[in-house]
C-alpha cells in the first residue's frame, strides 16, 4: 500500500495535521481537568442550592465556621496550598534547565506545603467532629460541607501521592531533564487542585455564611 | 494485498487456549478491546432483551400473574439500565475504539493502557450491577436486583424506602462503568485531536471521527455530574447524609435535575454514534460523497451544544414555572433543526445515487425511517400541554424505543454488517441478514407502534398489569406478539454471526469498494494497522487512489 504515501501529481502538499502546541499528554490532562471541573461544579451547585435550606434548630454555617479562630486557620492553610503552586512552577522551571538538585528542593517544598494544608484540614475536621459533634449526618449543611471539602481533600491526597512518587524517583536519581513535560503535566493537575480550592473556599467559607 | 508477511512472527505457532485467553485479557490493542466491548455489549443486549421479553409476556393479557409486581419492577429497572449503560455505551465505545484510529491513520489510541483500564472498569461495573441478583441483601437474605427505575428517582432510592443494598449496587455498578466511559472518552478526544495522519485536517476527517469527537466531549462533560449525583446518593444511603432526603430538607427535584442534566446529553451520546455509522454507510452504498459535509459537521457541533440545555423537558410534569417550561420547550424544538439537517443530508446523499441495498444499507434505511418517527413524536412531546397529557405513558415508551431501538440498535446492526468483514476477514451472509432485517423491522413496528396508541388511551408505563375493561388489551397483545417476531430476527443475527465466523466468504481488504482509510489495510488489520502511516489529500483518500484521473482533492 505504498501508493497511500505517494503524493499524486499536482496534489497540494498536505499540511501537518498535528498541531505542534498540543500533544497527547497535554490534551489528555486538559480533558481530565475539564471532567473534574464538571464533577466539582455539580457538587458546588448542589452546595449553593442548599444554602439556608436547613430545618431550623440545626447548626448553621455561621455557627460552625464563624468561630473567630476557625476561618483564620483555614485562611492560613489556604495560603500554604496556594503558594505551593508557586513552588511547583519554580521546580518545573529548574528541571527544564536540568538543575535536578534545585528541582528536588522546590518539589519537596511543594509537598510539605500541600501536606500542611491536608493536616490543617484534618485538625479542622477533628475540631468539628470530635469536639462539636458536627458530622455529615447532622444536617444538609454538614452533608454538603463534608462532601465538597472532603472531595477536595481527596484530590489533594491523590496529588500528594503522585508528587511524592516523583520525589522518590528524584532521590533515586531517575529524574532527568527529559521528564520535564511529564512533570509539568502533573503540575497542571496540582494547579487545578489549588484553583478549585479558591472556588470551594469562596463558596463554603464566604458566600456560604 | 493478497498475502501479508509479518516480519515479527514468521512461523505461526497455534496458541493454546490459555495463551489465547492471556492474549485477550492482557491486551492494550484498540482492535481487540473494540471487539471485546462490542461482544460484551451484544451479550448484555441479549440479557436486556430477555428481560423485556419477560415483561411483554406478563403484559400480553390483562390480569396476568406470571410475574410478581416486585419482580416486574426489577425487570424494567435492569432492562433500562442494561440497555443504556451496558449495551449502548460499550458498543459505541467499542466501534469508536476499533475504527477511529484506523480512520485517522493512527496505530492505536493515545493511551492504550488507559483504554484497557476503561474496558475492564465497564466490564466489572456491569458484573457488579448483575451481582445484585445474588448478593444485594447480604448472604443470608440472598439477592434482588435494583427496583427503582433506571433514573432512580429520589426519595424512592433513600434508605427508608429502598431496603437492602440493591440501590447501592445500582449506584456502584454505574459509577464504576461510567468512570471507564469517561476515561475512554478522554482517550478518544486526545486521539482525534493529536494523532491524525499527515494531511488529515479537521475538515478532512471522516464523519464517524467528527461525530465520535463530539460524542466523547459530551461523555466528558455529562458523565461526571452523574457520578457526583450518585456519590451524594451513596452518602445519603451509607453515611446518613441528607442530599435527597426530603425529611431532612433535601430535595427530590434536585435529583431529577441532576439526573437529567446527565440523562439528556446521554441520549445524544447514544444517538450521535448512530448518526456516525449511517453517515459512513449511506455514501458508500449510494456511490456518492456525503451531501453537505460541512453542514453535517456544524449540525453535529450544535447538537452537542443544545443537548446540554434541554434536560428540563423530562420534568414538564413536575409543575415548574411556565417560564421555565417554555424556555426548555423552545430549546427542545431547537434541537430538531440540526437533527433535521442531518436527515435531509442523508436523504440528499441517496437522491440520484446508485443505491445497493446490501444489509448494511437496508439497516441504514430502516434507521432513517424509524428514527424519523421517533424524532417526530419527540417534537410532539416537547409541546408542554401534550407532554402533560401523555407524560409517563406508553406513548413515551414508544417514542424512546423508536429513537434508541429503531435509531441506535438498527444503526448498530448496520455497522456490524458493514465492518464485520474488516474485523474478521469474512463477509456476513446476505440472505440471513435480509431475513434478520425484515423480521426485526416488522417485529419492531408491531411491538412499539401500538404503544403509541395504548399510551394515548392512558396506559401508564411501569405498571405490572391492567384490568380488561380499559381497552388496552389488543394493543398490548400486538406489542407482545411483535416481540416474538423480533426474537426470530435476533436469532437470525446470532446464527449469521456464528455461521459467518466459520464459513463466511473471504472478504479481502475492501469488499464494499469504500473510501476511508480502514479499508486500505488488510482484513483483519495487522496489530500495527498500517505498514506506513498514510498521507491523505481529501476526505476520501481511497477514492483518490482508485481514481487518479479524477481525485477528490481537486474539488475540496
Amino acid at each position: 500500500m505504498s501508493t497511500l504515501n505517494a503524493q499524486p501529481v499536482g496534489a497540494p502538499t498536505p499540511p501537518d495535521a498535528l498541531p505542534q502546541t498540543l500533544n497527547s499528554g497535554k490534551c489528555g490532562m486538559l480533558c481530565l481537568i475539564a471532567s473534574e471541573i464538571t464533577f466539582f461544579g455539580t457538587l458546588l451547585a448542589v452546595y449553593l442550592f442548599y444554602i439556608g435550606k436547613d430545618p431550623v434548630g440545626t447548626p448553621t454555617p455561621a455557627e460552625m465556621l464563624d468561630v473567630s479562630v476557625a476561618p483564620l486557620k483555614v485562611v492560613f492553610n489556604s495560603i500554604f496550598l496556594l503558594t505551593s503552586s508557586i513552588w511547583i512552577t519554580l521546580a518545573v522551571r529548574q528541571l527544564a534547565r536540568g538543575n535536578i538538585k534545585a528541582f528536588a528542593v522546590w518539589w519537596l517544598l511543594t509537598i510539605l506545603f500541600g501536606l500542611e494544608f491536608l493536616v490543617g484540614t484534618g485538625f479542622e475536621w477533628y475540631g468539628l467532629i470530635a469536639e462539636q459533634g458536627f458530622t455529615i449526618r447532622t444536617n444538609l449543611f454538614g452533608s454538603g460541607f463534608y462532601t465538597v471539602v472532603g472531595f477536595h481533600a481527596a484530590h489533594v491526597t491523590i496529588g500528594l501521592f503522585l508528587l511524592s512518587l516523583v520525589f522518590v524517583l528524584t532521590c533515586l536519581g531517575k529524574m532527568h531533564q527529559r521528564h520535564t513535560e511529564k512533570v509539568e503535566l502533573l503540575s497542571w493537575y496540582w494547579h487545578f487542585v489549588d484553583g478549585i480550592w479558591i472556588v470551594v473556599f469562596t463558596i463554603v467559607y464566604i458566600i456560604g455564611h | 494485498m493478497t498475502t501479508l508477511d509479518h516480519p515479527g512472527n514468521p512461523t505461526r505457532i497455534k496458541p493454546t487456549f490459555l495463551g489465547r485467553m492471556h492474549e485477550w485479557i492482557a491486551t492494550a490493542d484498540h482492535k481487540k478491546l473494540g471487539v471485546m466491548y462490542v461482544t460484551t455489549g451484544l451479550i448484555f443486549f441479549l440479557i436486556g432483551g430477555l428481560e423485556a421479553t419477560m415483561m411483554r409476556w406478563q403484559l400480553a393479557v390483562p390480569g396476568s400473574t406470571l410475574l410478581s409486581p416486585s419482580d416486574f419492577n426489577r425487570l424494567f429497572t435492569m432492562h433500562g439500565t442494561t440497555m443504556v449503560f451496558l449495551v449502548g455505551m460499550p458498543i459505541l465505545l467499542g466501534v469508536a475504539n476499533y475504527f477511529v484510529p484506523l480512520q485517522i491513520g493512527a496505530r492505536d489510541l493515545a493511551f492504550p493502557r488507559l483504554n484497557a483500564f476503561g474496558f475492564w472498569l465497564f466490564f466489572f461495573g456491569g458484573l457488579l450491577l448483575y451481582f445484585s441478583y445474588f448478593g444485594a441483601q447480604g448472604l443470608y437474605g440472598m439477592g434482588s436486583a435494583p427496583d427503582v427505575g433506571w433514573f432512580a428517582y429520589a426519595p424512592l432510592t433513600e434508605r427508608t424506602y429502598s431496603r437492602g443494598h440493591s440501590t447501592d449496587y445500582w449506584i456502584l455498578g454505574l459509577l464504576v462503568s461510567s468512570f471507564g466511559s469517561i476515561a475512554t472518552g478522554i482517550n478518544l478526544i486526545t486521539t482525534i485531536l493529536t494523532m491524525r495522519c499527515r494531511g488529515m485536517t479537521l475538515m478532512k476527517m471522516p464523519l464517524l471521527v467528527w461525530l465520535m469527537l463530539i460524542d466523547a466531549v459530551l461523555i466528558m462533560i455529562a458523565m461526571p455530574p452523574l457520578a457526583a449525583a450518585q456519590v451524594m446518593l451513596l452518602f445519603d444511603r451509607l453515611l446518613g447524609a441528607h442530599f435527597f432526603d426530603v425529611q431532612g430538607g433535601g430535595s427530590a427535584i434536585l435529583w431529577q435535575n441532576l439526573f437529567w442534566f446527565f440523562g439528556h446529553p446521554e441520549v445524544y451520546i447514544l444517538i450521535l454514534p448512530a448518526f456516525a455509522y449511517v453517515s459512513e454507510i449511506i455514501p458508500v452504498f449510494c456511490r456518492k460523497v456525503i451531501f453537505g459535509y460541512p453542514l453535517m459537521v456544524a449540525a453535529t457541533v450544535s447538537i452537542g451544544f443544545i443537548s446540554l440545555g434541554v434536560w428540563v423537558h423530562h420534568l414538564f410534569a413536575l409543575g415548574l414555572s411556565p417560564m421555565v417550561n417554555t424556555i426548555f420547550m423552545g430549546s427542545t424544538m431547537l434541537i430538531a433543526i440540526p437533527t433535521g439537517i442531518k436527515m435531509f443530508n442523508w436523504v440528499g446523499t441517496m437522491v440520484g445515487g446508485k443505491i445497493r441495498f446490501d444489509t448494511p444499507m437496508l439497516f441504514s434505511t430502516g434507521f432513517l425511517a424509524l428514527f424519523l418517527i421517533g424524532g417526530l413524536t419527540g417534537i410532539m412531546l416537547s409541546v408542554v400541554p401534550f407532554d402533560w397529557q401523555v407524560s409517563d405513558s406508553y406513548f413515551v415508551v414508544g417514542h424512546f424505543h423508536y429513537v434508541l431501538f429503531g435509531g441506535l440498535v438498527f444503526s448498530i446492526f448496520a455497522a456490524i454488517y458493514y465492518w464485520f468483514p474488516k474485523v474478521t476477514g469474512r463477509m456476513m451472509n446476505e440472505a440471513l441478514g435480509k431475513w434478520q432485517f425484515w423480521l426485526l423491522f416488522l417485529g419492531f413496528n408491531l411491538t412499539f407502534g401500538p404503544m403509541h396508541v395504548s399510551g394515548m388511551l392512558g396506559m401508564p408505563r411501569r405498571i405490572y398489569t391492567y384490568h380488561a375493561d380499559r381497552g388496552w388489551d389488543l394493543w398490548n397483545l400486538l406489542s407482545s406478539i411483535g416481540v416474538l417476531v423480533q426474537i426470530a430476527g435476533v436469532a437470525f443475527f446470532v446464527w449469521n454471526v456464528i455461521h459467518s465466523l466459520r464459513k463466511g466468504r473471504e472478504a479481502g481488504a475492501d469488499p464494499w469498494d469504500a473510501w476511508t482509510l480502514e479499508w486500505s489495510t488488510a482484513s483483519p488489520p495487522p496489530d500495527y494497522n498500517f505498514e506506513e502511516i498514510p498521507e491523505v489529500y481529501s476526505r476520501r483518500p481511497l477514492w483518490d487512489i482508485k481514481h487518479p484521473d479524477d481525485p477528490d482533492w481537486k474539488y475540496e
